[in-house]
This record gives C-alpha cells, sequence and structure tokens, in this order.
C-alpha cells in the first residue's frame, strides 16, 4: 500500500483486467439501475475534474499558496451527480442550494470556473463567494442560488425550510414554474444537531409540506470521532420514518445508483411538493481536513478509481482516453492556481466593506459601514 | 393614543399592505392568539410556527434569501439565548458573502424586566445583541416610536432586532400615529380582537401612514443644563420623570436622551450634550458585567475625558442570574425610579 503521503497508484498498475470489447455499450448498469455511456462519461470528467481540483487545493495548502483546505475528496460521484441535475437559476422557480464544505463537485458541475474555488482558498479579494473571508469551499453565488456556506454544522437545515416555503409558494401562484426545490446538504455528524430535526418538522406541518431534498452525506467520521461511538446502529435516513418523510440510503461512491436515487427523490420533491431524506454512503478519502493533515486515506474506497475501472471495464472509455482527461484536468486546476496567485488579496481598507447593505432609513449608515458611529 | 402592542400591530399591517412584508411568523403569533402581548393579531400574513426558535430564525433567513420579507418574532428575549449562533450568520451574511446576499429580515422581542416575569421572562437582551455586527438593534420606550422604528427595521435591507420593552406594551402615547383615530376605544373596537371569541373576529384598520424613525436617530426628550442621562426602553420614561421631578422641586434640569437604537447609536447627540452639560449617566436594565452602556462609558472617556466635570457613571442591572419572582428581587434587580432620581442628583451636585 502506497504511503499517506503518496500520489495516488498509476492507472496502467491499478487495472485489474482490460476490457476486450470492440463496440462500446450504450448503458452502464449496476444492480438495476442503469445510465447511459454518454452521462456516464460526463460524469466521470466532471469527477476528474473536481478531484484534480481538490488534490490542487490540497498541495495549495502544504505549499503556502494557501492556509486551510478543507472538502471532499471521496464524495465526488454524489457531488457530480447532484450538481448535474440542480435546476440552475436565481429566483424561487430554481432551485435552492444549502450547500456544506465538501462541495465543490456540485459547484463545477454547475459551471463554476476552478479558479472560483482557488481563489478563495488563497484568500484573494477576487474571490468572489467571500472576498477572502471565508474558507474555501464556502460558496456563495446568488445567480444560481447558492447561499453562502457557513462552517457551523448544519445550520443550514434550519434555513432550507425558509427557502422552500417561498418555492412552494411561488409554485402554487405560477404553475409554470414549480418544480424549484431545496436541497440542503450536511454530513451524518451533524445530523446530532437540533437543526436536522428542525429541518424534518418544519418540512412536515400537516397541509405545508415543503419541497426539500434533505441528503445526508455519511462517511462515518465527525472530524475524528467514529459514527459508531455517538450514533445509534439505525440509518440516519430512519429518522424520516416519524415524520413520514420518503427516504432512502445509497451507496453515494457509486454514480449509476447515486445519479438515479438523486433523480428519484429531486422528481418527488418537484411534482409532489414535498421533502425526502436521501442518506449517501460516502468515502473520506483525505481525512477531515488540513487541520488532521489532510493525508491520503487508502482504506477507503475510491469512487473515481472504482468509476474508471467500470468504464474500462464496460468498453466505455479506454486508458489513453482516461490519461488524457486527467492531464486536461491536472492542467485547467494549474492554471487557475497559477492566475489566482498574480491576484490581490484584500487589504486594511476592506475590513469593514459589505457589513451593511445602504440603507435609506439609516441616519448613521446609509452606504455602508464605516467603523463606529461617529467616528471620523 | 395607542399603546405599544397596538402600535407594533399596526405597524406590521401597514408593512403588509405597503412594504411587502411577507410572514409575520412565530410562536403563537398567528390566529388565535395574535402573540403572548397581541401584537400579532389579526394580521392577514401572520402564522404559528412549532416551538422552536432555531426554525424561527432560520426559516426567517431563508424566506429573506429567496425574496420574500419576513418579520418573525422571539416570544420573550429569554427564549433568544438558543438562537445566538444563527444571529451571527444572519449578521455576517453580507460580510461573508463579499456583499452577495443581503439579509433583509426583522426579527421581535419583548426586552427587559417590569411584569414580574421571574426568571426566564425578564432578561435584557441588548448588551448581546450589541455584540452582533452586520445586526441594527433598536428599542423604543413609546408606541409612536415603536409604529416608527418598526416601519424602518421593515424597510431597512438589514437584520434588524426590534427589542420591545414588556413594562411599556401597555403603556399609551400621548401622541397619535398617522391615521389612528383620537379616541382609543375607537381604536380598541377597531382593532383590539375580543379575548373569549376570536373566531371569524376581522380587524378594521385605520388607513395608517407612514411615520419612519431613522435607525440610529436618538431623541432629546428633555433639555437641561445639570447633566446628560442616557437610556432608552423601560428606564427611559423613569429617566423623564426623575428629570422632571428635580427641575420641579430643585431647579435642576437634564438633557434626557432616548437613545432608540442601540446601534448603530447617535454618537452626535451624545457627544453634544456631554459637550454642554460634562456630566453623564447612562442608564439601562440589562446586567452590569458587561454592559452595553459600558460601551457607551468608554467612549466618553475616551472622547471626552477633557470635557468631563466629573466623573462619568452608569445605572445598570444586578450581575445576577435572572429576576427573582418575588417583588423585592425584580425592584433591587433593576433600576426604579428612586435609584434613577438618586443616580441624578448626585451627578448634578458632585463639585466639579
Amino acid at each position: 500500500m502506497p504511503d499517506a503521503n503518496e500520489d495516488p497508484p498509476d492507472i496502467e498498475d491499478a487495472l485489474v483486467r482490460r476490457s476486450t470489447r470492440i463496440a462500446p455499450p450504450a448503458v452502464l448498469r449496476s444492480g438495476r439501475e442503469v445510465m447511459s455511456v454518454e452521462l456516464a462519461l460526463t460524469v466521470f470528467r466532471q469527477m476528474l475534474r473536481t478531484r484534480a481540483l481538490e488534490e490542487r487545493s490540497i498541495k495549495m495548502s502544504k505549499s503556502g499558496e494557501a492556509y486551510f483546505w478543507i472538502g471532499g475528496p471521496g464524495e465526488e460521484a454524489l457531488n457530480v451527480c447532484l450538481g448535474l441535475q440542480v435546476h440552475k437559476g436565481q429566483g424561487p422557480a430554481h432551485d435552492y442550494l444549502h450547500l456544506h464544505y465538501r462541495n465543490a463537485g456540485v459547484m463545477l458541475a454547475l459551471g463554476m470556473p476552478m479558479i472560483d474555488h482557488t481563489r478563495q482558498l488563497a484568500m484573494r479579494w477576487t474571490d468572489t463567494h467571500s472576498r477572502g473571508r471565508n474558507f474555501v469551499g464556502h460558496y456563495s453565488v446568488p445567480a444560481w442560488n447558492v447561499v453562502p456556506v457557513t462552517s457551523v454544522i448544519e445550520v443550514q437545515f434550519a434555513m432550507a425550510p425558509g427557502t422552500a416555503l417561498v418555492q412552494k409558494r411561488h409554485g402554487q401562484k405560477h404553475p409554470a414554474e414549480a418544480e424549484g426545490i431545496t436541497v440542503v446538504i450536511g454530513g451524518e455528524a451533524g445530523t446530532a444537531e437540533g437543526d436536522f430535526e428542525t429541518c424534518l418538522n418544519w418540512s412536515t406541518r400537516p397541509g405545508l409540506e415543503l419541497p426539500v431534498l434533505m441528503l445526508v452525506t455519511n462517511n462515518r467520521f465527525g472530524i475524528s470521532t467514529d459514527l459508531d461511538t455517538v450514533h445509534t446502529h439505525r440509518p440516519v435516513a430512519d429518522r424520516a420514518l416519524p415524520y413520514g418523510v420518503r427516504n432512502e440510503t445509497i451507496d453515494g461512491n457509486d454514480p449509476v445508483a447515486t445519479w438515479n436515487a438523486i433523480n428519484r427523490a429531486m422528481r418527488y420533491c418537484r411534482r409532489e411538493r414535498k421533502p425526502f431524506l436521501l442518506e449517501a454512503m460516502v468515502s473520506r478519502l483525505h481525512g477531515h481536513s488540513s487541520s488532521s493533515g489532510a493525508q491520503r486515506n487508502w482504506s477507503d474506497l475510491d469512487p473515481l478509481a472504482a468509476f474508471e475501472q467500470k468504464l474500462i471495464d464496460a468498453g466505455a472509455i479506454d486508458t489513453a482516453t482516461v490519461r488524457a482527461l486527467k492531464e486536461d484536468a491536472k492542467k485547467e486546476a494549474d492554471a487557475a492556481v497559477v492566475q489566482t496567485m498574480k491576484e490581490a488579496e484584500p487589504t486594511r481598507d476592506d475590513v469593514y466593506a459589505f457589513t451593511y447593505a445602504p440603507s435609506d432609513v439609516d441616519a448613521v449608515y446609509p452606504k455602508d459601514y464605516t467603523g463606529l458611529p461617529g467616528v471620523k | 393614543m395607542a399603546n405599544m402592542a397596538q402600535a407594533v400591530r399596526m405597524a406590521l399591517h401597514y408593512g403588509e399592505t405597503h412594504l411587502g412584508v411577507t410572514d409575520v411568523f412565530g410562536e403563537d403569533v398567528g390566529p388565535p392568539l395574535g402573540g403572548v402581548f397581541t401584537a400579532t393579531q389579526g394580521l392577514r400574513t401572520a402564522w404559528n410556527t412549532p416551538l422552536d426558535e432555531r426554525g424561527i430564525i432560520g426559516t426567517a433567513m431563508g424566506i429573506a434569501y429567496a425574496g420574500g420579507r419576513p418579520v418573525c418574532e422571539i416570544q420573550f428575549c429569554d427564549y433568544a439565548f438558543n438562537v445566538l449562533d444563527m444571529f451571527k450568520i444572519a449578521g455576517n451574511q453580507r460580510w461573508a458573502s463579499g456583499g452577495g446576499y443581503d439579509m433583509p429580515l426583522v426579527v421581535m422581542t419583548p426586552n427587559g424586566a417590569g411584569i414580574r416575569g421571574s426568571l426566564y421572562h425578564s432578561h435584557s437582551f441588548e448588551s448581546w445583541a450589541s455584540r452582533l455586527p452586520g445586526w441594527k438593534v433598536v428599542m423604543p420606550s413609546n408606541a409612536l416610536d415603536a409604529y416608527g422604528l418598526m416601519l424602518a427595521a421593515i424597510k431597512d435591507p438589514n437584520p434588524v432586532l426590534v427589542l420591545l420593552p414588556k413594562a411599556l406594551l401597555r403603556a399609551r402615547d400621548t401622541r397619535l400615529i398617522p391615521g389612528e383615530p383620537a379616541d382609543a376605544d375607537e381604536l380598541s373596537r377597531m382593532i383590539d380582537a375580543p379575548v373569549n371569541d376570536r373566531a371569524g373576529w376581522e380587524p378594521q384598520w385605520p388607513d395608517l401612514g407612514d411615520h419612519t424613525v431613522p435607525i440610529g436617530s436618538a431623541a432629546l426628550v428633555r433639555e437641561g443644563t445639570a447633566g446628560t442621562v442616557i437610556s432608552y426602553g423601560r428606564p427611559l420614561p423613569v429617566c423623564a420623570q426623575a428629570a422632571d421631578e428635580l427641575a420641579r422641586d430643585h431647579g435642576r434640569t437634564f438633557d434626557v436622551i432616548d437613545l432608540r437604537s442601540i446601534f448603530p447609536y447617535d454618537w452626535d447627540t451624545i457627544s453634544k450634550s456631554v459637550l454642554k452639560t460634562g456630566r453623564v449617566l447612562i442608564v439601562n436594565e440589562d446586567t452590569e458585567v458587561t454592559n452595553f452602556g459600558e460601551h457607551l462609558l468608554r467612549r466618553v472617556v475616551d472622547e471626552h475625558f477633557y470635557d468631563l466635570a466629573v466623573r462619568p457613571r452608569t445605572l445598570m442591572g444586578k450581575h445576577v442570574p435572572g429576576i427573582g419572582m418575588n417583588q423585592n428581587y425584580e425592584v433591587n434587580s433593576v433600576p426604579q425610579l428612586g435609584d434613577v432620581r438618586t443616580a441624578l442628583w448626585d451627578l448634578a451636585t458632585e463639585a466639579a
């Protein structure tokens, strides 16, 4: 087994079997689930890009180009399958995203350029998500209904009913725009917070059910605390049962299963205007964050390697193409970092900026915050 | 002639009909009760929530994200302590997102002592709230200001916390809200639900007008030369009464400043008065360690040390875990008229 600091094994060594197919198949299968090869290759490419960005991000944190890293290597399948199915846009006709900090793959799949991630990681003023104020992965994109990601665990579950409430009403007024849903994501450790229960409760008031897709990524650890030492052995998805919420636990490392499960859950939320709780079992390949070293954990299944093998086994892709895609993704990430490091950092003059919105009814701060009242 | 609860209700009605308020919600806020202090009776958009303060603030944030205009209530500010981190997050959304998201929500909550509310219905929250950058915090001391500050809070695109002094919620104003009938009984017949049978009741709202009290503007409610008193909320009318008594009985007059906005606060008004009198007393009922009044005291010392004739001082609530049920606890925990009168006399008569 490679050392934790080593790069992943080369694809040529990792391949156990080679496909002997001549013509590529039309679909990939995983149990009873099916995905077209065309879609699978799109998902695969986005997973590769996500992994390349995450690995470059870790290097940034270790090289001094950045300070703190946190992210989601191991959650690429779930993130990409989610991001590609979001109804992207602004306002209640589109989906709202209450993400957590392991969702780079969602954002890349939505169309975020890599540099929007590395700018935040490098704490640049050009970071449009937070102006260099927040940890990496704490995205904020009004044009895509991505509300600001917060480090505080699970508070996003308390906010989700609010956006969903507006969406439900909006759909009742405008039936042609009645499919916007709220997606809220957190880890399994966060479900210990009351805010998780808040979301279930507020989304199921009789006659006032809300279109919320609650996604729990279960990597079995809260920082270093093992799930089994602090939670019941019942699946997290069972927490939906007393609320009468539809639920499912899936293998979040399997893109075919994950795509279809998200698709089912989203369709249910869109059409029934009711909540769904989806628990996805996922890997955590680099620990909690750079605070725990971000070393590679080779014992967890790598969903990207597994999917690569599945595609090759099915004859949907060859190793040369895989290698080329990986190279492209690495180059894209490298270019983003090179450009990022040329860009300006915030200055002392930027400290107060964007504290308060301009207000016609504020005698002190009609424009923006300038420090304590009365200080010249 | 409205009382403060009626003024808040009318402000919310004006907000629903003129300012785009989409939701007024909280525990028991909707029918049949209309709020434990009846401040939300008869409102078209009022609805009841689960007993879940975190859900209330979180949902308000979500509504605001999605373009709604929420006003929510924490039933008593004593119950806001389990949402401090939600308050922090709501206050930082614009700053954290680099201007990407505004957070236009209003939270109102009854504040302070004076109704024999015992340990869990008597807290003061303004000192906690003053430590939430990104929020604006206001506290009226009369019905007209309650109306005006509520309208400002609704119009402001930032999160605004409206602290309503419990002890003054039934206090009538001598001034009329624009559009309010002059006869208090007539107003009551129009907008107060019958106590025993609220089913089917509908309010008859007066044709209300705009009256906005800008956030960050204090009111100089008395003018004088013997000293400056800075207060807000429940102790404010007590300060005014004490000043009136000392003017009548001893010819000592005071500037009495109703701060009205805790943050941002009206430093110009404070500063001008301190320059005029050279003597300062800050009065509130929050516990004295650590108190927002201490911040004001610090600025007075920092910026006006050489303008002061005598040491500046504070009169605040005792640093005890709560307000005890027995009246002897309450009256000896938070400043009363006699305490203010004594403090003002000492302030005015101390040799320079």
